[in-house]
Formats: structure tokens, sequence, C-alpha cells
């Protein structure tokens, strides 16, 4: 999606209905630097350290809701905002970054849509609705293949969204846990996989 | 002696070795080991992997997870500093746009891109060396496999790889006390291999520069200094400070214990223990200095960090800058003698750049679903690999390409990162919720690669030359290149491709997306697979290569090549280990002429 095509759509979006409280989602090309060609890499950085985060407090909401439906709480990990996913989503729309800069466009629309939707089809703001009513908006989006031509644009924001929500997701320790990656630890040995296991997959 | 900058350097040197990689280290290292004094100049900064090195970081303490981005190409804890596809203030040019154009990175740091590869260190075999008498294609290095065969060996003990002997044609056995044990494949690897086993691809142990033991302190040394003990005790000492693998944390990220191949961690510690060796980081150099007599007096280089131009004289020069970047040198090294270029009366510099062919095939495997927990980090690289299987049928006439390469696999459950479910996702359509990281649960850990890594033929279209306009930010021209694949290369990817997908099926397994025959998409952009090689091609006419069979430049008897740059053909096997042996060979020669005052 270009930048003229998402402002057309927003547009209409904020054609039919108000925008009930949004930032500006103009996308503001980032001024900061980024981190250069030589950075400290034995630091830890905590989203917001090396350029200013810019989400508004309204899109963080809609954000977590968002997240928070794709990556929900259940008994293998917590959900996608108690790890900090939000924050990690601000820090990556803020930076300074071609590919950064072209998922802000992308997101800060669709963070817009999926709440004017919410309005539009429940009258009601996405974080207001009751989750069925939320995830009726998200099944119609969550395929691009599947999704109806006019509601394209929004699913290939959804794809994009759902993508970074779960990249952020899984790099975080509690993410790992719950897909039981036991490593990056030193060992002094490097075992072969276990016999039994070899065996019961005909391997051995 | 150690670091020096413009200011403390000596006024002259035996020898001076233009770059701190893998050819540049191994050449230092040879000479200032048995006698000569060594003055190293490196464009890029000082590097200490002890201490810069992010062990154990993981993606959630990194910005942006750690992805690349123009800073940082391959992530953020990628080792290479300075560097990637673009050099800031350092532009070059290609006739062409990606991916049809050729794309360069460099690295602007001590050891160069040796702190950052994939370690893949394997050997070229008798065939490789003579190619064109094999099948009438490209061209037949001045030397044998025999001639290179002793200085892999040392290497190989120096270093530190691990590997093993399968006796399989073209792929050389190493003599006893070389290898050091493969590490134990994993789940992935022993099913693939079951699988191409039966379709006759042989599938065996990987060669890679990481110490899956220590070092044999005790008898390498003597191996590698015979009647020299002061060698031998910097070695073994240099042997004993290297710690064994960790079984953790990605190779490209440099080593802190020193397990792996980085010139910084294993050629230039004992080098500069030997106190002959002297490091100049920050030096651009950008010409060769002739002298009146012809021969080469020294090199000119720009002090980075001041930007002032400095001279230096030295008994000897070896170009050890990378393959492009020696060519640079070369042809900016402009004079009444060598109008167009230093030792280039051939008019051969920059020409027949070679790079590797590259072609991927990710698939998913159900049988490796759900399966228990287990640490698959192994020594971050491949544990298997499969050796060019087909010379039999090539011989025959029965493959539309000449020549061949080899597949490196793909597997287990490595370190998540951000892009983790988007390699997922393909499996679950549409999905999010709750069934979502169900299925994350339930794939994660299943999918397999290959990489197939084959040979290009030299040609007359790929080459570079100095662009006649543009200017680096200290007013030195650039190369421009010149790329374009043949036939054999092109359809060699598409036969990876293919091949690729029936061990897939084979393998009961799906493929990512669909494999693509035609070998011009098939295949990679050049450059991209960092294996750039030629542009100075060593040969045993004066009139048809630019150095002998010692790397010495036809035309300058004190100038030697000492990288890639040499290189007559590029077979499948990646290029560090034979840099590495080529530039020990170099160095051993530059030694006996030495003793015997003829440099």
């Amino acid at each position: 999606m270009d930048r003229r095509t998402t402002i057309k759509w927003l547009i209409a979006a904020r054609a039919a209905w108000p925008l009930r409280g949004l930032a500006s989602v103009a996308s503001r090309p980032a001024s900061a630097a980024g981190y250069g060609t030589d950075p400290d890499l034995l630091r830890h950085y905590a989203p917001g350290e090396l350029w200013p985060l810019s989400l508004s407090a309204r899109q963080r909401e809609i954000a977590a809701v968002l997240s928070d439906l794709i990556m929900p709480a259940d008994e293998g990990s917590p959900s996608a905002s108690a790890v900090g996913v939000v924050s990690f989503i601000d820090e990556w729309i803020s930076a300074p970054y071609p590919e950064q800069q072209q998922d802000r466009t992308v997101i800060l629309a669709g963070l817009t849509w999926i709440d004017a939707e919410s309005v539009r089809v429940f009258g009601r703001p996405f974080d207001a609705v009751a989750p069925d009513e939320r995830r009726q908006l998200c099944d119609r989006v969550c395929d691009v293949a599947s999704a109806d031509p006019a509601d394209a644009e929004a699913a290939h924001f959804f794809d994009r969204y759902r993508e970074v929500t779960a990249g952020a997701f899984y790099s975080t320790p509690e993410g790992r846990r719950d897909l039981n990656y036991i490593g990056n630890v030193p060992l002094t040995s490097f075992p072969p996989p276990p016999l039994e296991l070899l065996r019961r997959l005909g391997l051995a | 002696m150690p670091f020096v900058t413009p200011e403390s350097m000596q006024a002259h040197y035996d020898v001076i070795v233009v770059g701190s990689g893998a050819g540049g280290g191994q050449a230092a290292y040879t000479l200032s080991m048995e006698g000569a004094r060594v003055l190293m100049l490196e464009a890029g900064r000082r590097y200490v992997p002890e201490t810069e090195t992010p062990m154990f970081q993981t993606p959630d303490e990194a910005p942006l997870f750690g992805e690349g981005t123009p800073d940082k190409p391959f992530g953020f804890y990628d080792a290479t500093v300075d560097g990637g596809w673009q050099v800031p203030g350092e532009p070059y040019v290609s006739d062409e746009p990606a991916p049809l154009g050729f794309t360069w990175w460099r690295a602007r740091m001590l050891g160069g891109r040796t702190n950052h590869w994939g370690r893949i260190s394997l050997r070229n075999g008798p065939y490789d060396f003579k190619p064109f008498m094999r099948d009438g294609h490209g061209f037949d290095w001045p030397i044998a496999y025999e001639d290179l065969a002793p200085y892999y060996d040392k290497v190989e003990m120096l270093v530190g790889i691990y590997g093993s002997n399968e006796g399989l044609e073209n792929t050389p056995d190493s003599p006893p006390g070389c290898l050091l044990p493969p590490p134990a494949p994993l789940v992935s690897d022993y099913m693939i291999r079951k699988h191409a086993t039966a379709l006759g691809i042989p599938t065996i142990p990987a060669h890679r520069a990481v110490l899956t033991t220590k070092l044999d302190a005790t008898n390498i040394p003597a191996r590698l200094h015979p009647g020299n003990p002061a060698a031998q005790h910097i070695l073994a000492t240099a042997m004993r400070e290297r710690g064994a693998c960790l079984w953790a944390t990605a190779c490209g990220r440099g080593c802190s214990v020193r397990a792996n191949y980085q010139s910084p961690t294993v050629h230039l510690p004992p080098a500069l223990a030997t106190g002959r060796l002297d490091i100049g980081t920050d030096a651009m150099v950008y010409e060769v200095t002739l002298g009146p007599d012809g021969k080469a007096r020294g090199v000119s280089f720009i002090d980075r960090r001041t930007g002032r131009q400095h001279t230096l004289r030295a008994r000897a020069v070896v170009l050890a800058a990378s393959a492009c970047e020696s060519a640079r040198i070369l042809l900016n090294s402009k004079s009444a003698q060598f109008p167009n270029g230093l030792a280039n009366s051939s008019g051969l510099v920059g020409r027949y750049l070679m790079d590797t062919v590259g072609s991927t095939v990710e698939a998913q495997i159900p049988r490796l679903e759900s399966l228990p927990p287990l640490n698959e980090d192994g020594a971050d690289g491949h544990a298997l690999y499969m050796p060019w299987w087909l010379y039999g049928e090539q011989k025959a006439g029965r493959l539309p390409f000449a020549r061949g390469y080899h597949v490196e696999l793909g597997g287990g459950r490595r370190l998540p990162g951000f892009g983790t479910p988007s390699s997922m996702q393909w499996l679950s359509p549409g999905g999010y919720g709750t069934k979502l990281k169900q299925d994350f649960r339930r794939y994660y850990g299943s999918f397999v690669s290959f990489t197939g890594r084959g040979e290009m033929i030299p040609n007359e279209r790929s080459y570079c030359e100095i662009d006649p306009t543009v200017k680096d930010r200290w007013g030195i021209p650039v190369l421009r290149f010149h790329w374009d694949w043949s036939d054999h290369e092109r359809l060699q990817a598409a036969h990876m491709q293919r091949t690729f997908a029936d061990i897939v099926e084979a393998m009961g397994g799906r493929l990512r997306r669909p494999i693509e025959t035609d070998g011009a998409k098939a295949i990679s952009q050049g450059g991209s697979i960092i294996h750039e090689v030629g542009g100075a091609l060593m040969g045993s006419d004066a009139g048809r290569s630019v150095t002998n069979a010692w790397g010495q430049t036809w035309d300058v008897a004190n100038l030697f090549v000492a990288d890639g740059a040499v290189f007559a053909s590029n077979a499948d096997k990646n290029p560090t280990l034979t840099i590495m042996a080529l530039a020990w060979r170099t160095a051993d020669h530059m030694l006996e002429r030495m003793r015997r005052k003829e440099l």
C-alpha cells in the first residue's frame, strides 16, 4: 500500500466516521538518526532509548487490544501486551529506517481503520466492543487470500500487524519458553539426539 | 610493537601487508612467525572480539529485535563493523541495479569479513585446479592440488576445522591430525541423510572452522614450525588460550572465547607475540608506489582519522585487501610505466570476477512436528552437507551445465526471533489467537532448508574497472562492476531447486513456496553470496594472467597478491580455506626469496 493509497483510504474513513480522538495518522518521517554502523552490541536497549516512541495513548490502547487478539494469554504464555509487545511495536514503527517507515504508514492507518470500522459496524470503538465483535472484524481481514476485495488493504494491514506482533512476541523470553526453546546456554559437550527418539522416527 | 599510528610506524619494513582478513592474516602470521618484520594496514578500526562480541544476547535486548537495517544488514548482532552492502562515503557503481547487477559486501574492521563468515572450510579438490583440462571451460590454475595440499594441512591444524574423511571423488581427505571431530547431527539432519542417501546423494559431516575440541597445542606447533622453537612456543601459548565451542550463540557474531576462526583471534595474536608485526588500523591504502627500478617501493594510504596521506616503504608488498579492493588498488596505482594500473600489462586486472551460485529451498516436515524439546544449537552452522555427487553424469554429458555444487543443510530448534513466526505463518493461513499459538508450538523446529552453493565459470562479462567519475569520500576513484551469469550457472541453479524438491518430497515434506525452475530466477544476485574471487588471476603465462603460481605479479617482482583475487576458478567449495592455504604458500615463497636476498 503506497502513501497515496493510504491517504485516500483515510480520507474516505474520515468522511464516513469521526476518528474519535485518534492522533493524526499522517505518516511523518522520523527525524532521529539510526544506531549507525558501529553500535555498542553489548548494551540492553529498551524501546524509546535510540529514537523517540511516537504512538499516542489512544493508538497504544488499540494496538494492545489487537495484539492480544493475535497473541492472547493461554496456558503456554502471557498475552502480547503483557510481555511488552506494544512498546516494541512503537519502537518498530518509530524507527528511522525505510522498512519500518513503510510499516508505520500501514500500521497507523490500519489502527485507525479498525477503530473506525468498529464504530461503523457496532457503534462503539474497537476497545469497547465485545470480544466476539472484535473477532468478527478480524475474521473479515485475517487472510489476505480470502478477504473481500473491499477489505484488501485492511487485510494487508492485519497481515503485517500480525507479523510484527508475533515477531515481537517470540523475541521475548516468554515467547522462547512458549516454544520450548532450551538453547542459548553454554554446554561442555553437544550430545546427539536421544536414540529412543531417532528409533521412533525410523532414523536409527 | 603491536598497534601503531602513522607517527609510530617505522620508516621501513620487510613486508607491508594490505588487509587483515583471511589472506592478510595468514600472510602476516607466516611472515612474522618465520622472521620477517611486517606492517599490516587495515582500512577499518581495531576490533577486539574478546570484549566486543555479543555472546548470548537475545533479540529482545537489541533494537528492532536484532532485525537487519541499512546500518546492520545482517542483523544487529552480526559482527560486521562499519560495513555491509554499502559503506558510508565509499560508493561503488554497478552497471545494472539489483537483482542483475553486482553487489559488494565490505567490512571496515580488523579481520575484515573473517569476523562474520559462515566458517565453512572445504578444500578444493584435484579437479578444481584443472577445470579447463577437464571440460574446456575457464582456466586451469598453474598449481595442482598436490602443490596446495600441504598448506591445506597446515591451515587446518592452525585454525581448527571440524570434519571427516569420506574418500569421495574430488572431495579431499585430510591427513591424520588435521581435522577436529564433527559435531553431532540434528534430528532433521538424520532425516535428510536417510532420504537423500536413498536418492543417491551423499550426506557427510560438514567442514567448519569451529573448535569442537581444544587444539592439540602439544604436537601441532612443531608440525607447523619445524626447527623454529620460538614460533612453536608462541603458537602453543596462543592455541591454549583458545576455548572450545560453547555449543551456543551464533558464530556470525564473532566469538569471545576464540572458538571459531576469525583473523583477530587466531592469526593475529601469535603474530603480534613475535614482536615483528605492527598493525596500523584506519589506514585506507590507495596506491602501491613504484620505484625507478620498476619495483614496488611501498604503499600510500589515508589515515581515516585525520584524512592525511602517508607513504611507507618496504622490501615487498602483499595485497590482501579482498579480491575487488586489491584490484582497485592496482588499477589506481598508475605510473608512466603502468598507465593502466600496476601489474596490469596483461590488461587483466579486474577481469574474470566470480561469485558462487546460490539457491535455496525451504520446507516443512510433518514428521518433525511436536518433537520433545531438545537443545539443537550445536556448532551453530550445519553439521552435515552434501558434496557434489554427479561428476560421472557431467562427464557423460548428461547434465546441461558443466560444474557442480554442494548443499548446506538447515534445520533444528534455533533461537526464536522476529522472523520465526513469519516463517511458520504460511501453514496457518488467516490464523490468529490461541489457535495460532498452538500451531506455532506444533510447527516450531519442523523446518528444513537446502542451500546450494555452486561453481561459476569465469566469463568476459563479469569484471570491475575504475569508474571514470565517481570517487569516495577521500577522493579515491571507485570500482564500477559489470556482471552476468552464463547458462552454466543458471541451469545449475534450476537443478538445485529440482533436486531439493525431490528430497523434500521423499521426506514427505511441504515446500514453503513452489520451486523456481527458471534458472534466471532461481539464481542469487552476483556478489550476494560474498564469495567474490578473481580480478588478478594466477596463471602460467604472463600475457594471460596477473600473477604467477606464487601470487607474485608478473610485472613487479616484489609485489604479491594473497587474497581471492588470484583464484583462476571458483569451485563450489567456499573460498576462505583456499585463500589461507595460498597465502601461506605465498608467504613461504617470499621468506625463501628473502633468505636468498632476492627480495
